[in-house]
């Protein structure tokens, strides 16, 4: 088996190697690239994302074919594809982070910013939240409703097909927190900083 | 329901733990690797890594320190001191950190700032304000408190924000070390003048200075060193202690 987390010039991504190459141990094989035909060939993707939704854009679309190797990998091959934070947003339609950006498309929706309430909320919603699993996501397997999962983010996605909705978290608004279409995962906080919970929901993704 | 924080502290010099009174008179307080460990799983919400002398002395042991603690803490990882430029946060970010702290650079050369938060993403970036009280207002200090820029806190507080910081860790020079309690008053001001969460350090002595710092001080987190190094509390009697007084904590 081998896992791939896509390395797209998105951010900071050793934290997620790190966490990867912990549960995976010498079991699965974790490759971190951009290499089209690695990907290609891997049984399952993390696609993390970090900064703003717009510069995460633009970094997978600075390396050219990416964006259609990763289409086809998820959307017509349907194999395993897990989004990490903007990672999660970019599954959207549009973005609306510095300027009006247009997302993958993979699931229908938009990407806002969190409404503060006047300043009643602090943004980024950073630190330890809880999640209220809302279906049986794979990726929950044994994972407690109100866990607590490490967020830091100041936009949110809303996705139009509201059964598309894994968990979400209560911050102003219930915000989507995961998201579960198929073959497609993806989660708002950051699994790979929330300590044993999160290590166990890479532990089933990639024992998907 | 956002839980507020409590993040153990670990100041480092030549990749050993010390933790200063008024920054001097360091005491060793062991490995940062083991240490960190050894928080994380007491149930630290984050960890943080402050390199005291970094701005004076080699800096490569931190990025060594940083890199191991990564690949066995999974919690957050904050690292500061002594850093100076984009390529400094570019470097501790490649060794595993997951935000880095900037004190004396952020006043000197406010574009660091504002470049990184562009570059990284304004989550990755703490602006570290040591603060000590002039009057009837405070002025922030540089270079770990030896440097007397006159600049009024809560201006540079607001400006620090603008310029794309994600976090403010705020830390009373007239309190640090004295396990009196946080400066309370500074902790509020700033917390109402701004929008972004705002981390409360200096001066801890008891739990209950926690509990002020977040609900007198409407700190989102609580940063605390030798109240935790030496034993006196763990972090999970502190999260026990929190949760009884009301304050939403993770356990």
């Amino acid at each position: 088996m081998k896992v791939t987390i896509v390395d797209y010039n998105s951010g900071n991504i050793s934290s997620v190697i790190n966490s990867f190459k912990e549960v995976a141990k010498d079991k699965v094989n974790i490759e971190v690239t951009s290499d089209l035909n690695k990907i290609k060939s891997s049984d399952k993707v993390v696609l993390p994302g970090q900064g703003s939704f717009k510069s995460c854009v633009d970094a997978l679309n600075n390396i050219s074919g990416l964006v259609d190797t990763l289409s086809e990998f998820a959307i017509n091959n349907k194999k395993p594809l897990l989004g990490i934070c903007v990672g999660l947003q970019m599954f959207a339609d549009i973005g609306y982070e510095q300027t009006e950006t247009r997302g993958l498309g993979w699931i229908s929706g938009k990407v806002s910013k969190i409404d503060n309430q006047n300043g009643d909320y602090k943004l980024p919603h950073i630190g330890w939240n809880q999640i209220n699993i809302l279906k049986d996501s794979k990726i929950y397997k044994n994972i407690e409703n109100n866990s607590h999962m490490y967020f830091v983010h100041s936009y949110e996605f809303i996705p139009e097909d509201k059964t598309v909705i894994s968990a979400t978290t209560d911050y102003s608004s219930n915000i989507v927190c995961s998201v579960e279409k198929e073959n497609i995962f993806g989660t708002q906080f950051h699994p790979e900083k929330s300590d044993k919970t999160g290590l166990k929901i890479i532990d089933n993704f990639i024992n998907l | 329901m956002l839980k507020n924080r409590i993040i153990p502290c670990l100041d480092v010099k030549n990749g050993r733990v010390v933790k200063g009174i008024n920054f001097v008179d360091l005491q060793d307080a062991g490995d940062p690797v083991e240490q960190a460990k050894i928080y994380s799983d007491s149930g630290a919400d984050e960890i943080c890594f402050l390199d005291i002398t970094a701005s004076n002395e080699n800096r490569d042991t931190i990025y060594d320190v940083v890199e191991k603690t990564s690949k066995k803490c999974f919690v957050p990882l904050t690292v500061g001191g002594g850093v100076r430029s984009v390529e400094d946060i570019n470097k501790l970010l490649n060794c595993g950190a997951d935000k880095v702290s900037i004190n004396t650079a952020a006043v000197q050369n406010p574009k660091v700032v504002v470049e990184s938060s562009k570059k990284f993403g304004s989550q990755c970036i703490v602006v570290a304000l040591d603060a000590k009280k002039n009057g009837s207002k405070w002025e922030i200090f540089t270079h770990g408190g030896r440097n007397n820029t006159g600049i009024d806190a809560i201006e540079f507080a607001k400006k620090m924000e603008v310029s794309g910081a994600g976090e403010l860790l705020v830390t009373s020079m007239d309190r640090d070390g004295t396990q009196v309690g946080y400066d309370i008053d500074l902790m509020s001001k700033i917390s109402s003048k701004v929008n972004i969460p705002v981390i409360a350090s200096g001066g801890v002595g008891n739990l209950d200075h926690m509990v002020d710092g977040i609900k007198l001080g409407n700190a989102s987190a609580v940063l605390a060193a030798s109240i935790f190094h030496y034993g006196k509390h763990s972090v999970k009697e502190a999260k026990e202690y929190l949760d009884s007084k009301g304050i939403p904590v993770r356990i």
